[in-house]
This record gives C-alpha cells, structure tokens and sequence, in this order.
C-alpha cells in the first residue's frame, strides 16, 4: 500500500529531445491510475520513470513519501506487466513467478505458498508446469500478472498489457484487471493509448500529449468538463464534433451557419465549438444540416455520418459530423437531417490555444 | 543497443578484459611489430638492423616474384569465386526444387564443410599423382599433356580445382538459405506473371539472391587469399617456378624459409592494407543489403 | 517424371559424385594393400586391408611416423578442436554480454579494438604472432597453441547480434525481479542462448580442428602434431620416395583428419546451419 508522488518530472534525452516535461502527480493509495494519450506522447517514459528503468533528467519522484530517484528498479517494490509480457521462455510458469521472489531470498515453502495462490486466483493452476510457448495469448497475459502479483508489490506498472490480445480477450482482461484490483487494493498504474480502456479502468485519468499533463481527473470528469481542445477530442467515442465558428458578439458563425450565443467570448479569434455525437438531437429548425454520407447500425444506436452543410472548412476539408441515435431513426443516404443541439453541454475552445472558454 | 543497460563501474570491464588481454598481446602487439619490421633491415647473419623506411616495401613489392604473386593471387581469386559460386548457385537451386531426396542431397553436397583445406589439398594431390592417381592418368589418357609438376597452367589447374572443390559447400548451404527466405507467396505471384521458369530465375529469384551473393563474394574472395594457403601448401608449393604462389603463401615462404623479415613484414602490411579495402567494400554491400 | 525433374535430379546427382567421390575414393584406397594400391592406382571399392591399416596408423610406434601414434594425433586434433571452440564461446559471451548490457565509459574504444581483429586475418601477422609466443615462452603448448586463435572476434560479434535480438523487456523485468548482472547472465542471457551456444560450438570445433598454418608454425616436436599437420608431413616422407610408398597409411590419415568434424557436422546438422547462417548476417 503506497502512494505515489512526482514532482516537475523530467526526461530529456542526450540529443536534446523532451520526452517528458515537467510532471507533477500526486497518486493516492489504492487509486487506479490511467495514462492515456496518443502514441510517443510520453506516457510510457513516464511509467518507465516510475519503475526505474529509464533515468529521469531532474524531478522528483517518491513512493510511500520516500524519494526513490535513484533507488533501483528491484529496491522500489513496483511490479510490472509488460506489452510482451517478456516472460522467461526457457523457464516454465512457476519459475517465471518464482524468480522475483527468490532473487529476494525468500525460502522456498512461502515461494510455493505465494505462486499457488496467485495460480489460484488468476485461474493458471493447471498450467504451472508448462513453458510459455505453450500457452495462449491470454494464458500469457495472465503469468505475466501473476508474477507481478506474488511480488506483493507496493505498485503495480501496466505498459500496455492488453493491446497484443484479441478484442474480445482484451474486453474479458478488461474486466478482470479491475476486479483483481480492487480486489488487492494496490496502487496502480496503467498506460494504454485506447481511450475505452482508459474510461472504463480508471479510478482517475490523465491524458497526456506532448510529454505533459493536459487534464487529470476522474473519467466522467474529463469527458464532461475537458480542459483543453486535445482532452475533448481524445476522450469519448465517438469523437466530438468540432465545428470552426467566429463570434461577431451575439452570434457564432460557421459560414451560412449562424445562431444566438449568449456567452461571452472574444470576438477577436477562431474558435471551436465542440459537440458530442450524442448531444446532437433531431430538429427540422435546427441550426445544423447534415448531408448523409453514411449509417452504421450498431444495434441498440445508429451512427449517421455525413458533411456539415454551409459550414466552414476544417483544415481545407468539408467539416464533417456525427449523429447519435436511437435504432429507428435510420435516414436515407444523400437526405438532408437537420440537426439541433442543447447550447449548454456545448464546449467552445479558442482554436489557436486549444484552451476551453464555455 | 539496448534501451535499458545495467549501469556498473567494474563488471562490464572484468566481462571485456580476457577478450581484451588476448587481443592486445596476441593481436595489437604482432600487427604493430609487423608494421615496425617492415622498415627494418637485417644483414644476412641477423646481427645488426637498420631503419630503411620504405626500402623493403620498394624492394618486395617492385620485385617480378611479388607481382607474379599479386596477378596469380587476383586471376586465382576470379576463378575461385566465380566458379564456385557458379557450381554452388546450380546446385541449391536445383536442391530447393526437388523434394523427394533433398534431405540427402542437402546433407552430400555441405558436408565437405567440414574438411581442411589442407586435408582437400592432400587428397587432391594423391589423385594428381603421377604414379597412382586416377586424375593424371585420365587427363594424359585424353590427350592433355598433363603435368602439373613441370607445366604452370596445369598446376594452376589443379589449385583452383581442389580449391573450388572445398568452397562448393559453404556457398551452397548459403544460397540455400538465401533461397528459402524467398517467402512463398512471392515465388508464386511469380508463377502467375511468368511463365517461363528460367526467365523467373534470372528477373526475380537472383535479383532476391543478391545480398546472399554480394556476402558471398566477399567470403570467397577472402578465403581465396588466405584460407587456400593449406591446399596451396600440400599440392603445388608455389612451383613451378613461383607460378603458383599467392601473396599469402609469399609471405610465409619469404618470412620462414627465406628468413625475410623486413620483406616479408612488408607484404604482410600491403596484404593488411588490401584485406582493409575489402572489408570497406563488404561494408558498402552491407549497408545496401538493409534495403531489402 | 518430365525431362526437367529428371534434369534436375540428373544435376544433383553429378554434384553430389562430385563433392563425395573424393573422399569416398580415399577411404576405399586406404583399406588395400600398398602393393595393390601402386600397381592398379586408385581404389573404388573398400579392400581387406582396413584393419592393419588403421591399427598400424593408430596404435604402432612408427607405423606412420618416427615418434608419434595416430591415437596421439588425433587426441592433440581434439584438444584444439574443443579447447577453441569452448574458449572463444565463453571469452566471446563474456565481452558480448558487456558490450551490450553495460553503459561504461570505455565501450566504444574497446568495441573497435575488437572490431579491428576481424579485419586482419592470423595469416598476414603470422610471423610477428609466432615471434610473441616464442618469447613468451609458449611453443609447443596448448595455451600458445589455442589462445592466439582466439583473438579474432567472429563469436563475439556473433553473440552480440543474438543478444541484440534478445527483447529489451527481458532485462527489464529480470530487473525488477531483482536480478543482479550476474544473475540475469547466468538465469536468463545463458539458458536463452543453448541452441545458439551449440551451434556456435560445433562451427568452432571444426575451424579449431582444421587450423593448419598456425600450428604448422608452433609446434616443433613431433609429439604435438595434430592430424592435419601430420598428414602433410608423412605426405612429405611419401614424395621422396621410398621402397614402398604407404600410400595407404596417407589416405587413411587423410580420413582419420576428416571423419570427427564431419561426423559433428552431419549429427548437429540443423544447428550447423542455423549457426553459420545467422553467425554471418
């Protein structure tokens, strides 16, 4: 049981490249954790950071209020599962669960104790004796937990656990990790770049980009209330809407599009009004036109994507939307939908900054 | 490298130091005193030297039995390369063709691997022996007034025979392996472009085959200059008349039964100097290899 | 069966005659009688003369040469063969293991120093190498015989590319079980590398058992021949002629020198070659 603190963490690389710049986080004992962000945004350096294996350039960083700069990575007590799970392949399950513990010269009848229940409470008992070749992507998965489990660690690193499994699996793995953690208590953390994963296993999130923090807070937190342009667009699926508009001090205007804002914003730069597929409702009045291009039925929902007509461009290409809807809503393809929406779940961001104003 | 490395101040020395002992004494140290005897002279009875600077490198390297030596060595090398890449390019094309037996011509054709050259030599002179060899015999039984003794063509004939005979199996098993890592699928959208087996090889299978190759070269222009110093050795000894010496051979019999040192360390640098320029080129090839 | 499986056939088989019909011709050689042997040359088929032969070459003093046996040859063939090829792979693993898991100070000039050795064969720095064994006072012994070999470094770069290959997150996790350098090499690197280790030693053990120049030049006393020397010097007895040349005692040291790293090379096939063609990338 531990918690887990840094301090204005940095990674700077000996060819003058920032990895990580400047990180302060303050993890809570028996909290969750996920580090979510888009790839090569720094989020696995961070973990590394963590775990020891790579050096931090300056910071701080402390586990159970000691600092552990330069603790090595098997003084820490921090276990670890990889995205290859780098289980030994020369040593069968047991020995591969087993190594931590004997390198730390525990005596062999609590070794035993320890790898049987872990087997026990993974569901790998019968496969003990075998080798990892022999076993299947999620058996692997599983030994690669156990054997951060019978550490007893005071930390647990996940770097990506899930994405070398099928989607079904990952689904089922999902699920488990979260219930074994609660179930343990222990302080986690957790790296994926999969924004699902990220929503349904935190306790609290933080979304990374560009070797920073954008945003940290509970999941729900985030997707309602992002800080930024880039938390917006990264968290929920499917993505939010972003329509470029200009305020002219009563109305934001997209091109032929124009409605009543009474917010204040400025009237001085490009903005981005930002709209979540399901905040979109059907409106024959509504402000917004959509051309369909496309109906994905998902069973209980229909997705309707299609170009926003009369609308500015983003970035040189038709602003394009997605709607929301009940199964039975089903437009033909080529109709014209229009579209309405509650202005107050709307998120206005200044474009330049990606800050968020409303 | 790796990502992660341990980070130890006396290990990785203690892991690196009998490789580095063993170089130093048995590798630095000699390649030095080869490049500092170059320059010296010693009189006949090996009682004084002298600092001649580039005199022993004038003197051998000007000399008709050094040049003789350096055009046998480059005219033997072609040979070898060509034709025992050639016979070895046929044979792993031919054995990664078939299926029933290709287990046993596998194992026939890369065995020889495993012979010494200067074992192949030996063998290959008791079959050019004048008394009891079969191959003699034949070839006088043919017409050829053969006699690798006296002739110079006739004993270069024989090196270059026995040497490729060695070689064959190396650049086999290559070419075979190179040949396998062709993925199937595309041999077979080769099989739907075109028809003709042969045009196949020629416009897909050996452009594929061209790092193997490339490697291969190098290995066999190497082994050429100082592998084949064993058969060399044990067939011909350079005769008649030094027409068989390479520069390898040279510098041993110049520095061991001549008791050249400053000469013979001469064309030991040029050979280092020569052996260097190859390994540049093996590099360029390699950089190239990447691409593929 | 069309004409070209047939061809094909056609041109294996004269290879195979080709690679084989030598060495076969010499063993059938060396199983007659010397008599024989001048009389109707070469043999294709094994005579009845294949135990004395090989007895005599083995086992009788002066049966094939002044003052050393066969069985003495061919036990000096062996402690090349195996003391190379055990030599380089542990002295190789060693420095690869540094090289490629060690941050220090000195890797990079060392690493050159180790790189240079492959570009200069033994072959062209004979003569000063075998000035510095003498005066280390090391003629005629195994450490002098087997040591200067050593010094190129084809195993180490070979190991240094497998343990390149070997996955980063290994090291890693192996850290965070607590394993010190030591440990990882001896738990993990080690037991990871078994088939590359077995092929590297096989590939050794047949350059071992085939060096010739070198230990022409190292050992002067008869006693210390290895096979491959010897050969060549009944050979030289042979040529000068005699009463009765034993061509027979020649062919059958000419397969006695052949017959073991053959016989690895055949047995461990797969790894032989799994070896040699990774060893070279």
């Amino acid at each position: 049981m531990a918690n887990v603190e840094l301090t204005n963490v940095r990674k700077t690389y000996p060819n003058g490249a920032e990895a990580v710049c400047g990180v302060d986080m303050q993890i809570e004992d028996g909290e969750l954790i996920v580090f979510v962000g888009p790839s090569g945004c720094g989020k696995s350096t961070l973990l590394r950071m963590v775990a020891g294996l790579e050096k931090i350039t300056s910071g701080d960083i402390k586990i159970d209020e000691q600092l552990i700069n330069d603790v090595t990575p098997a003084d820490r007590d921090v276990a670890m599962v990889f995205q290859n799970y780098a289980l030994y392949p020369h040593m069968t399950v047991r020995g591969n669960m087993s190594y931590g513990l004997k390198n730390r010269g525990i005596d062999k009848a609590s070794i035993n104790k320890k790898v049987e229940e872990a087997a026990a409470m993974l569901r790998i008992s019968d496969f003990l004796d075998r080798q990892p070749n022999q076993l299947s992507g999620g058996q692997r998965q599983r030994v690669a937990m156990g054997r951060a489990i019978v550490r007893e660690p005071k930390v647990f690193l996940f770097d990506e656990p899930l994405s070398n499994l099928d989607a079904k699996l990952r689904v089922q793995m999902r699920i488990e990790i979260k219930r074994l953690q609660r179930k343990m208590k222990v302080t986690s953390v957790y790296v994926t770049h999969d924004q699902t994963e990220a929503m349904t296993l935190a306790d609290r999130l933080a979304v990374i980009n560009d070797g920073r923090v954008e945003q940290m807070g509970a999941p729900m937190e985030l997707y309602n209330n992002p800080a930024t342009l880039f938390v917006a667009s990264f968290i929920g699926s499917p993505q939010i809407n972003l329509l470029p508009v200009r305020f002219d001090g009563q109305h934001l205007i997209s091109g032929d599009i124009k409605f009543i804002w009474d917010a204040k914003l400025p009237t001085d730069t490009d903005l981005m009004l930002g709209i979540r597929p399901d905040d979109l409702f059907q409106k024959d009045d509504g402000p917004l036109s959509l051309r369909v291009d496309l109906v994905e039925q998902h069973g209980a929902d229909n997705l309707t994507y299609g170009g926003l007509l009369g609308a500015d461009e983003t970035d040189g290409h038709e602003t394009e939307f997605c709607f929301k809807s009940g199964q039975d809503l089903l437009p033909d393809i080529d109709s014209q939908l229009n579209l309405g929406f509650d202005p107050t779940r709307a998120l206005v961001f200044e474009k330049s900054s990606g800050d968020r104003l409303v | 490298m790796k990502r992660v490395q341990f980070e130890h101040s006396t290990i990785p020395y203690l892991f690196v130091a009998p490789q580095i002992i063993i170089i130093v004494v048995f590798f630095l140290w000699p390649a030095a005193q080869a490049i500092y005897q170059s320059f010296l002279l010693e009189d006949a009875f090996g009682l004084s030297t002298q600092f001649v600077w580039f005199r022993n490198y004038k003197d051998t390297i000007l000399s008709t039995s050094w040049l003789q030596a350096a055009s046998f060595t480059m005219l033997f090398s072609a040979l070898v390369t060509f034709l025992s890449l050639a016979i070895a390019l046929l044979l792993a094309v031919k054995a990664n063709e078939v299926i029933r037996g290709a287990r046993t011509y596998k194992t026939t054709l890369m065995w020889a691997y495993a012979i010494a050259p200067p074992v192949a030599g030996l063998m290959g002179n008791l079959m050019f022996n004048p008394l009891i060899g079969d191959l003699y015999k034949f070839f006088n039984a043919i017409g050829w007034d053969f006699d690798h003794k006296l002739d110079a063509f006739d004993a270069g004939f024989v090196v270059v025979l026995i040497s490729v005979w060695k070689q064959v199996s190396v650049n086999f098993i290559f070419f075979l392996s190179g040949l396998q890592g062709i993925p199937k699928s595309v041999n077979e959208a080769a099989t739907l472009d075109c028809k003709s087996p042969f045009r196949r090889f020629w416009t897909i299978t050996f452009p594929l085959l061209a790092p193997t190759t490339f490697f291969l070269m190098v290995i066999n222009i190497t082994y050429a200059f100082f592998e084949t110093f064993g058969i060399i050795d044990t067939t011909t000894r350079g005769a008649p008349g030094g027409s068989t010496n390479t520069l390898v051979f040279k510098v041993f019999q110049d520095g061991f039964r001549g008791a050249d040192l400053g000469g013979s360390s001469a064309q030991s640098v040029v050979l280092m100097l020569i052996v260097l320029a190859l390994t540049v080129v093996q590099f360029r090839f390699i950089e190239r290899k990447v691409h593929y | 069966m069309n004409w070209r499986l047939l061809s094909t056939h056609a041109i294996l088989l004269i290879g195979m005659v080709f690679m084989t019909l030598p060495v076969w011709v010499a063993f059938c050689t060396s199983t007659h009688a010397p008599e024989t042997i001048l009389r109707d040359g070469l043999q294709f088929w094994p005579g009845s003369n294949f135990a004395e032969t090989y007895r005599q070459v083995l086992f009788v003093d002066g049966g094939v040469m002044k003052s050393v046996l066969g069985f003495d040859m061919l036990k000096n063939s062996l402690i090349l063969g195996v003391g190379f090829a055990i030599g380089k792979v542990v002295i190789s693993m060693l420095a690869a293991y540094a090289i490629v898991y060690f941050r220090f100070k000195l890797a990079v000039p060392l690493f050159w120093i180790i790189f240079m050795t492959l570009l200069l064969p033994l072959e062209v720095r004979i003569i000063p190498s075998y000035e510095v064994v003498s005066s280390l006072g090391l003629l005629d012994t195994h450490t002098g015989l087997i040591v200067p070999l050593i010094a190129s470094a084809t195993g180490t770069f070979f190991f240094r590319q497998f343990f390149r290959s070997v996955p980063d997150e290994l090291l890693e996790a192996a850290r965070l079980d607590g394993a010190t350098p030591w440990r990882f090499f001896k738990d993990i690197l080690v037991p990871l590398s078994k088939t590359m280790i077995a092929a590297i030693l096989i590939i050794m053990f047949v350059v071992g058992w085939n060096q010739y120049l070198w230990p022409l030049i190292m050992t002067t006393k008869e006693e210390n021949y290895t096979l491959v020397i010897g050969i060549k010097q009944i050979y030289q007895v042979l040529a000068e002629g005699g009463e009765l040349p034993q061509y027979q005692k020649a062919f059958a040291l000419t397969i006695l020198a052949t017959l073991p790293p053959v016989l690895v090379v055949l047995i461990f096939q797969s790894w032989f070659v799994k070896g040699l063609v990774e060893s070279e990338k």
